[in-house]
């Protein structure tokens, strides 16, 4: 039984791979040949880089993913500390207000957003890529959740020592929360890495391209080959297969955050 | 406006801090520390949320710029457009077709891999490596693998003696396959949710259940299947969002073909806003509009209706 599914899930995941080191004689074959038969072809690799400017692309994507998740976990971590620690009339009101945005779609409204930062003459810059997503609800939801469990007595305490609270966050609440801002800062990191509809819409070079558009444009280029096709999208999977790898404990955590207590 | 007058620069005393009230200037550097995720979040929420709703009353200039107001123009024809109401329908279409299988079949797998056997870690790592797949490298690879002529899946149905499938080509099998390809890539997050929520189910319950006498089946529906409807609830919730919120994987395969039978609402949105130079924004916002209420609604009825049977320890 877990064989069976284990061939049925794995198989696209293994076909991806092994279709990478194809050449076309094997990948288009009929019947299907299901691995490399006639030795694996690194050139692939070469051609998908030559192809598109792929390591530009992955460049993009890693400073895209980086900022968005930058700004997230300052506007979650201070957003969260004042719903939580500091004296606030209408707390209630702001903390729904702010996990209100998780309702809405961004398909949406994206329309505006696209006409704004067109207007704003944005068009493919790393800007148009990351400032619409620099908070997010999520974030907010989830270290507020953290900080609910800290003793609030700690933070007494620290005013009472003199503590300011720009110190208190930096010196005690960050470091004690690590745990849950690894989870929120590889939550955030997925998320931006594979974003699609709206990088599709504001990048209009290969050159400002995310990898994950620009895979699409090799499949779309006029000599299809589907190894090429295939070596590329290894290339820009491989960064969060290794995150998946190493980091599934903080990832369950960051996804799970809302559905177990 | 009121204020009390504990001044937040003199040390209060120790048993007046749980319960101090906020003094004015104590407000204001509060205010501060949301400033940051407001400012984003009007400029690029809460702002585009009303400019889409007046978008979706205004018409278009020559340039395609939004331009004049038509009223209820575009509701109106949205109420007529029988193609818009074959969107709908496909919309809800696919969510169902994409959100029941991945709860059955994860929920199926999370309880197979919740044993003890050789090699379970492999098998658990294998199974949720879906989830590191982007919409964009899974629709590559499922576009790879669905071509008619030279794809591999018509290759090894070949092995067998059966005939090409379209899959993406047929208008009656498209939005399956598109469907299948979503299952795909949501079956790794929904099983690490799963597994999680099996991971705290405690151990006293299950022996207490197997010295009563329950066993395999029985100790599964009864039991652990009660114990994480929390996460299976969310799972609900959140892929029903997700599904309804599809784009990449139709952009990519199928383009919202053929004949319009993959474009759903979030594609038509696009279409008419985007594609093939068109520049219907007015039209567009008010198809956006149907979709922020069909995703509330749907959410709130989710809320209203099944978190009821929802069994929280």
């Amino acid at each position: 039984m877990l064989l069976i599914f284990l061939v049925l899930i794995g198989f696209p995941v293994y076909f991806g791979f092994a279709g990478s080191l194809m050449g076309p004689g094997d990948i288009n074959a009929y019947p299907a040949a299901l691995w490399p038969r006639s030795g694996a072809v690194l050139r692939n690799f070469a051609g998908a880089l030559d192809a598109i400017p792929l390591l530009r692309q992955w460049g993009n994507s890693v400073a895209m993913a980086g900022i968005i998740t930058a700004g997230q976990m300052i506007t979650s971590v201070l957003a969260s500390f004042a719903l939580v620690f500091l004296p606030m009339r209408w707390r209630t009101f702001w903390f729904f207000l702010l996990l209100s945005t998780m309702m809405v779609p961004v398909e949406a409204i994206i329309i505006p957003n696209y006409l704004f930062i067109s207007d704003a003459g944005l068009i493919n810059t790393l800007p148009a890529l990351t400032l619409p997503f620099l908070a997010h609800g999520f974030g907010i939801f989830l270290l507020r959740q953290a900080f609910m469990s800290f003793p609030a007595e700690l933070f007494d305490a620290a005013r009472i020592d003199g503590c300011s609270n720009p110190r208190f966050l930096l010196r005690i609440l960050i470091p004690l929360s690590r745990p849950t801002l690894m989870a929120l800062g590889f939550w955030s990191f997925l998320m931006a890495w594979n974003m699609y509809f709206w990088p599709l819409l504001v990048t209009q070079t290969p050159q400002m391209q995310t990898i994950q558009i620009g895979i699409t444009q090799l499949k779309s280029a006029d000599n299809f080959n589907a190894g090429l096709v295939l070596a590329g999208t290894v290339l820009a999977v491989v960064p969060t297969l290794l995150l998946l790898i190493f980091g599934q404990r903080f990832i369950v955590r960051g996804l799970t955050g809302g559905a177990i207590k | 406006m009121t204020t009390t007058s504990t001044d937040a620069s003199t040390v209060p005393d120790a048993s007046e801090i749980p319960r101090r009230k906020p003094s004015r200037r104590g407000q204001y550097s509060s205010w501060l520390y949301l400033v940051p995720a407001l400012a984003v979040f009007a400029v690029f929420m809460f702002f585009p949320l009303a400019r889409s709703f007046v978008l979706s009353f205004q018409g278009n200039d020559i340039l395609g710029r939004p331009a004049g107001f038509v009223g209820a123009e575009h509701y109106l024809k949205l109420l007529q457009d029988s193609e818009f109401h074959a969107v709908l329908l496909r919309t809800i279409a696919f969510v169902v077709l994409t959100v029941v299988p991945v709860i059955a079949i994860s929920l199926m797998l999370s309880l197979l891999l919740h044993q003890r056997i050789r090699g379970i870690r492999f098998f658990r790592t294998a199974f949720a490596s879906p989830f590191a797949f982007s919409v964009a490298t899974a629709s590559v690879i499922f576009a790879v693998m669905f071509n008619q002529a030279t794809g591999v899946l018509n290759g090894i149905l070949g092995t067998f003696g059966i005939g090409r499938v379209g899959w993406i080509t047929d208008p009656h099998i498209a939005l399956i396959s598109i469907a299948l390809t979503t299952v795909w890539m949501q079956m790794g997050y929904n099983l690490l949710v799963l597994s999680a929520g099996l991971g705290s189910v405690p151990d006293d319950i299950i022996e207490a259940a197997r010295l009563d006498g329950a066993g395999g089946l029985r100790l599964q529906r009864s039991i652990i299947i009660p114990l994480l409807t929390p996460q299976i609830f969310f799972l609900l919730v959140t892929g029903t969002i997700n599904s309804l919120q599809s784009f990449g994987q139709i952009h990519i395969l199928t383009r919202g073909g053929p004949q319009g039978s993959t474009t759903t609402l979030v594609y038509s949105i696009y279409e008419q806003a985007f594609a093939y130079g068109n520049s219907n924004f007015g039209y567009a916002s008010a198809q956006a509009i149907v979709l922020l209420i069909v995703v509330v609604v749907i959410t709130a009825l989710q809320f209203g209706l099944v978190e009821r049977k929802v069994f929280y320890q």
